[in-house]
């Protein structure tokens, strides 16, 4: 027994200076005189869901861009469970348990919403090329596999009859359902959601709050949304940029009462955006 | 039924319904290579009889559709599904063609030997300009692979000794096996083995586009930043779709040389990777089945216009040029008429009968067909 309290001692503390759980120091990123990132921190812990939030152009999808490996920040680094994320290329998360929602939506459009979250299935396993070519069974039941986990990803979602529908003959909440699946399907231990619930209705938005809720304390979530009610409800602390420096950062309903916030941020809460705004590039 | 079976007791409708979809999947993927060589049997039963019917030029014609098919083929897999632009096709089956040759010279192989070396060979420079283009895109490919189509050729008149120069390097034809009877038309044989190879390059192929690697290649050509994402190495997925698609025009120069016994600078123009990347489009980008069509119509209507111009007994000037009238009148109209090409248009209308059809027994369409089925 002692033993194993020790062990809890050594993973909680691990747990607390960040080694398991995702770690961003002093990150600055410009472009060409724009400051998108400026020193900004942020630590967070293993099971935590956490928002970012900021006005348009704040900086939060170069944020996601820089735990990546898109954008190569000028200074500060990344650490994913003790792992200097430095060199890591974008197609390497996927193996090392990130997945990442794109703003928007990001599908593949030549794809059905099934081969679509097949390809987040097959994880970065490229083997097999051969028995590809040959079209041999082996490589028939690999399918198959796939298919079988695509499915049942957009079972969990809710939006199994769609599999084979292309995503242009989607609804947009739907299109948004099939690339959750996608990010999900690969079962991470980090997920990255860019503004998962731009575009939908109240009653998707409330389903999707509780689907994150749901993740929480399994995987960690860094959420960027405008809307304001789904942050509020479902972080567990939030981290607030403007102008791509951290403003406020700390507990949703303290960061909600924070003078500064209000004044950069609360002011354009209401402010209507069109459902398609913006890429991964920003 | 087995997948019921084998999953565990499915917990609502959405389980049952993903069980009965993963099951239909299942049965229909479960038979890629014995549909593909079923497919693939049926059209070599059509061609052998095709081949007895068929006299000497038109075997020729036939051999030739042949190996503009494998061509075209592999630039489809490359710019229909992978999204990468080719104008120098025409060069990399240079590469097939000399190898051929330089190969067949130095060492006594037989012509399959031969064949497989020039596939690898240019499959091996496809791996350094398939580097090069993963880097480049749009126009900026485009231009690089025009650069090379004009560039690559011309090294034959750079090293004229070993290459031959503007006369190129010249070959025996193939011999028909003694076995076929004395008098077997070498036409036909030449028609045979080219129609050998498009086949097993249509297996292949097929194969691989049914495969991860066909929807590695289809999900980079849609978005790169979201196929990184899911952990697709972007700039690998498109070099190995350029080794796949130069395999395949290295091969294509190889079965040229097997039906014109020669390798100059002359078979190898701009115009030739002009017309394979026209027929890939016109045939339906994409698509293999489209690639027969495209491969038909850029070797036949030539020859076809040719003719009208003869039977109209026009002018010489005006029958010089009414091929490349036809042809351009032919491009533009199917263009105009369908988009997505010859296959496009054929599985919209196969799509609309279908459907017209289910529509009498069943009173709601079962959805969006998968894109897959337009691409065998
Ligand atoms: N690749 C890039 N090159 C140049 N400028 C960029 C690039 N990516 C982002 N920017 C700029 O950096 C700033 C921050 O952009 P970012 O996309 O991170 O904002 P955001 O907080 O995600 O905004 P939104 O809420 O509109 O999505 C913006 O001014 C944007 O124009
Ligand atoms: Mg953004």
């Amino acid at each position: 027994m002692p033993r194993r309290v020790e062990g809890e001692r050594a993973s909680a503390s691990a747990s607390r200076d960040g080694s398991r759980g995702l770690r961003i120091r002093g990150i600055t990123v410009r472009f060409d005189g724009l400051i998108a990132l400026a020193d900004v921190s942020l630590d967070v812990e293993p099971g935590e869901v956490v928002g970012v939030i900021g006005p348009n152009g704040a900086g939060k999808t170069t944020l996601f861009n820089v735990i990546c490996g898109f954008v190569r920040p000028q200074a500060g680094e990344v650490e994913w469970r003790g792992r200097s994320m430095r060199r890591a290329r974008p197609y390497e998360l996927a193996g090392l348990g990130i997945s990442r929602t794109l703003q928007g939506i990001g599908l593949f459009s030549g794809l059905t919403a099934a081969e679509n979250v097949m390809v987040g299935a097959d994880g970065s396993r490229r083997a097999g090329l051969g028995s590809a070519m040959l079209g041999l069974p082996r490589a028939d039941r690999e399918e198959s596999r796939l298919r079988t986990l695509a499915l049942e990803a957009l079972g969990d979602l809710g939006v199994v009859e769609v599999a084979d529908a292309l995503p242009s003959a989607l609804p947009y909440a739907l299109q948004k359902r099939v690339a959750l699946a996608r990010a999900l399907v690969a079962r991470p231990q980090l997920l990255l959601l860019d503004e998962p619930a731009g575009g939908l209705g109240a009653d998707d938005m409330s389903e999707l709050g509780e689907r994150i809720r749901g993740l929480a304390g399994e995987v960690t979530v860094l959420l960027v949304e405008h809307h304001m009610d789904l942050v509020m409800s479902v972080c567990d602390r939030v981290l607030v940029l403007d102008f791509g420096r951290s403003i406020a950062s700390g507990r949703p309903a303290d960061v909600q009462a924070d003078p500064a916030v209000l004044e950069a941020y609360l002011g354009v809460e209401s402010d209507p955006r069109p459902p398609e705004a913006g890429d991964a590039h920003g | 039924m087995t997948a019921r079976a084998t999953t565990p007791a499915p917990a609502g409708g959405a389980r049952e319904l993903a069980g009965r979809a993963a099951s239909r999947g299942r049965r229909l993927l479960d038979q890629t290579l014995l549909r593909n060589l079923a497919l693939a049997a049926l059209a070599a039963l059509g061609l052998y009889l095709l081949s007895y019917w068929l006299g000497r030029f038109d075997n020729l014609q036939l051999a030739t559709i042949a190996y503009y098919f494998v061509a075209i083929a592999g630039l489809t897999v490359l710019t229909g599904l992978n999204g990468q632009i080719s104008l120098g096709h025409g060069a990399l089956m240079a590469i097939g063609a000399y190898a051929t040759i330089k190969v067949g010279e130095s060492a006594e192989l037989p012509l399959a030997a031969l064949l497989a070396i020039a596939t690898i060979a240019t499959a091996l420079v496809g791996v350094v300009i398939g580097a090069g283009a993963a880097r480049l895109r749009g126009p900026y490919l485009a231009g690089a692979t025009l650069a090379l189509a004009v560039g690559l050729p011309a090294l034959a008149n750079r090293f004229p000794d070993f290459l031959g120069g503007e006369n190129g390097l010249s070959t025996a034809p193939p011999v028909p096996p003694s076995s076929l009877g004395v008098g077997f038309a070498l036409e036909r044989w030449q028609a045979w083995i080219a129609c050998a190879a498009a086949l097993i390059t249509f297996v292949v192929l097929a194969n691989l586009v049914r495969s991860r690697y066909g929807r590695a290649f289809r999900a980079v050509r849609d978005d790169e930043v979201a196929a990184a994402l899911a952990g697709l190495n972007v700039a690998r997925v498109q070099v190995l779709a350029f080794v796949v698609s130069a395999a395949c025009a290295g091969l294509a120069g190889g079965l040229l040389v097997v039906v014109t016994s020669l390798a100059a600078p002359g078979a190898f123009t701009l115009e030739l990777s002009i017309a394979l990347l026209t027929a890939a489009v016109l045939g339906g980008l994409g698509s293999l089945a489209g690639a027969v069509w495209g491969a038909a119509i850029v070797v036949l209507l030539p020859t076809w216009a040719e003719d009208i111009g003869r039977e109209l007994s026009l002018s010489t000037s005006v029958e010089a040029n009414l091929p490349l009238l036809v042809y351009g009148v032919v491009l533009i109209g199917v263009m105009l008429a369908a988009p997505r090409g010859i296959q496009g248009a054929l599985s919209w209308a196969g799509g609309l009968i279908g459907r017209r059809v289910r529509g009498h027994t069943e009173p709601r369409s079962r959805g969006a067909s998968a894109p897959g089925e337009e691409i065998t």
